[in-house]
């Protein structure tokens, strides 16, 4: 049970001595709260996973610091370190059986067997395992192994934090939904520090509180799911949340206005100071973009294609090079292959070399 | 289903008989003929019936004593053997590095053993053993121990074991490093985490993961020095005595020294018939193994079992048909 605190911290495979972006993971300064419930999302290669094991000590930091409650734990290696890691493959012992399994870690710290056996049942009742204590832990389907490898991090009730690591790779849909809830009951339960990787944003966004974007080697955003989707912090975040992700569209913004095309849409704020030479995008999520009729005052795109996703349809349309996806509202049809596009302007951010840049009231 | 009458076939399947006929029925029948008449040279035969196989399993006889003093010093080198190279090859799997340039180098320098003719092994270590110009018993006799394998029969042992330890740990050092090769990392992460000792990684991790590969190298190396006959022999000669001489120089010395088909005959089929059974034994272990496995998975309900990909009856393979 700690807070974790990530001071200037940095890893390269190739050494300090590489230049920063070939960083795994880029200098981030964070803190993730007692008994909060993360999830580090990101498509594969962006380094969360480097994170994860930086924070559980199988691999240590070319740079910064890691801090447990305050105290300097860097140094430490894994096993004093009160983490538990469940990785994306089951991990159990083959030979023991499921009750034997749970009590490894207990055993190899050296507890009495009366606290064994009582931490054991505890937890096998916990994660639903009562009837398989005294089986092999083998012959289980892969989600009662990986219950398995997430029990023996519980067992221990001095654990920090406990990290995933993609952990439902392997489990069948249908279950993933199960052990998904199981897990979060779990949090609620037992009042744990959860660090959870993903690249899957469902997964994330129903599973955390906070979703700590990550994206080449760099912390984009750290918020709750509603944050990342109303004001994503960094153009990638609105791609990579939200299905269909963000429309991004290169615009000269001057003021409360921004134009595309020579076409003026108005802004909801007023963007006078900003940095010289970056490049200016507008972003809009597809649901505050209404195709309508063309009409005199609106943004004119050609329709490729119309998406109907049951509960909303959304126009797929070109805008010059760009791309952008609108959403159509009920009884809408094109006559000539073109639509209107209304924007709502409390909803379009302005960025600046893929940042968020706020604007003035 | 029609079968389709081609009798054409028999002439490509022919040949197969005839070379499997001359090449081993032929000869195994020859021997089975041997080992039940007795021979007094000139092409005589005389009928013998099972007497050579009773004489063969009673120790008061010549033939029986030799056989069994023999078989008893193989079934006890195996077993030496045994228990000196598989925890060796264990220890020397778990040394060697797991990744990098010198992973090729310790694998070629472990395989060179293999790789050299097995009277070759032995001359080299005749060689290396021999008091006057050997390095080993030339600088063992030189720090004052006594060491000489033609005359002592301590010695002749320890240098048939020595032998063989250093010609065949290497097989089972190669096979436990592939099995430790294919144990996922996280095993080992996961192992740090809970706070495995070293000796609990190996015992919970890597010895589980190494049993097969282990059953293998027990049942190769116990029926390769089973049947040791070459490096002894070009040795010591089954010497001093006959304190070195194993079941195949026993064999050999019977049927091309003695001449004695008759008895050689029956010896080398139940040599034979041994080997068979320890064969047998080692397919019955190697396949019930992987059966036990599934069937303990089909017979107990799985935990939790999916809904949809419970186990779906796998559709019967189904013989091509036009292949006669």
């Amino acid at each position: 049970m700690a807070r974790i605190d990530l001071v200037d911290l940095a890893h390269s495979y190739g050494g300090n001595d590489a230049p920063q972006e070939s960083f795994a993971l880029k200098p981030v300064t964070m803190t993730w709260r007692q008994g909060g419930a993360y999830a580090l999302l990101g498509p594969s290669g962006c380094g969360k996973t480097t994170l994860l094991n930086v924070i559980s000590g199988i691999i240590t930091p070319s740079r910064g610091k890691i801090l447990f409650d305050g105290k300097d734990i860097t140094p430490l290696s894994t096993q004093k370190r009160n983490i538990a890691q469940v990785f994306q493959f089951p991990v159990i012992y083959d030979t023991m059986t499921v009750g034997q399994n749970l009590a490894f870690p207990l055993k190899n710290r050296g507890v009495p067997k009366a606290d064994i056996d009582r931490r054991v049942a505890e937890i096998g009742r916990l994660l639903d395992l009562e009837p398989y204590l005294n089986r092999k832990a083998t012959r289980l389907t892969a989600d009662a192994k990986q219950k398995i490898s997430l029990g023996r991090g519980l067992v221990r009730n001095d654990v920090a934090a406990v990290l995933f690591d993609e952990p439902l790779t392997v489990i069948d849909p249908e279950l993933k939904w199960q052990l998904r809830s199981k897990l979060k009951a779990l949090h609620r339960e037992l009042d744990l520090t959860m660090i959870y990787v993903t690249h899957d944003q469902t997964e994330a966004l129903t599973f955390a509180d906070t979703v700590v974007v990550m994206h080449d080697g760099r912390v984009v955003q750290s918020g709750t799911p509603a944050e990342l989707f109303d004001k994503p912090a960094h153009t990638f975040v609105g791609y990579f949340i939200g299905s269909p992700g963000m429309n991004i569209l290169p615009a000269e913004v001057r003021g409360r206005e921004a134009k595309i095309d020579g076409h003026v849409i108005a802004l909801n704020r007023s963007y006078d100071n900003l940095p010289a030479g970056a490049r200016i995008e507008i972003g809009v999520r597809p649901e505050f973009v209404e195709a309508v009729a063309p009409g005199p005052g609106l943004l004119t795109a050609k329709i490729e294609r119309i998406d109907d996703l049951g509960r909303i349809r959304f126009a797929r349309t070109r805008l010059g090079d760009a791309k952008l996806a609108a959403r159509a509202p009920a009884g809408f049809t094109s006559p000539d292959g073109n639509a209107g596009l209304k924007f709502d302007p409390s909803h379009v951010h302005v960025y600046a070399d893929s940042l968020l840049v706020e604007g003035a009231a | 289903m029609d079968k389709t009458v081609n009798q054409k076939a028999w002439f490509l399947v022919l040949p197969v008989f005839l070379v499997v006929a001359f090449s081993a029925v032929l000869p195994l029948m020859t021997v089975v003929n041997y080992s039940m008449q007795d021979t007094f040279g000139n092409n005589q035969f005389f009928w013998n019936g099972v007497g050579w196989f009773k004489e063969l399993l009673d120790p008061s006889t010549d033939l029986g004593g030799r056989f069994l003093a023999s078989l008893g010093r193989n079934l006890f080198f195996s077993m030496v053997i045994l228990a000196i190279e598989v925890p060796l090859g264990i220890v020397v799997a778990l040394s060697m590095p797991r990744e990098g340039w010198t992973v090729a180098a310790c694998l070629i320098i472990l395989a060179l053993p293999l790789l050299i003719p097995w009277n070759v092994v032995g001359t080299i270590w005749q060689i290396f053993g021999r008091p006057d110009i050997g390095l080993l018993g030339y600088v063992l006799n030189a720090i004052g121990i006594d060491y000489n394998y033609v005359s002592n029969e301590v010695d002749a042992w320890l240098t048939v074991i020595v032998m063989d330890v250093w010609h065949w740990t290497s097989l089972v050092a190669l096979l436990c490093y592939a099995g430790l090769k294919s144990i996922p990392d996280a095993y080992y992460q996961a192992a740090q985490i809970d706070g495995a000792s070293r000796w609990a990684v190996f015992k919970a991790i890597q010895l589980p993961k190494m049993n097969r590969v282990l059953l293998i190298a027990v049942l190769l190396r116990f029926m390769d020095s089973f049947m040791i006959y070459t490096e002894p022999f070009v040795v010591t000669g089954g010497g001093p005595g006959n304190s070195t001489t194993f079941v195949s120089i026993e064999l050999v010395k019977i049927a091309l020294g003695q001449f004695d088909l008759g008895k050689a005959a029956a010896l080398s089929l139940v040599y034979n018939l041994i080997i068979l059974i320890v064969c047998w034994i080692f397919y019955t272990v190697m396949t019930n193994a992987g059966v036990e496995r599934k069937v303990q998975a089909e017979s107990e309900p799985a935990v939790e079992p999916k809904p949809s990909a419970a186990l779906k009856p796998v559709p019967a393979l189904k013989p091509k048909e036009g292949v006669a």
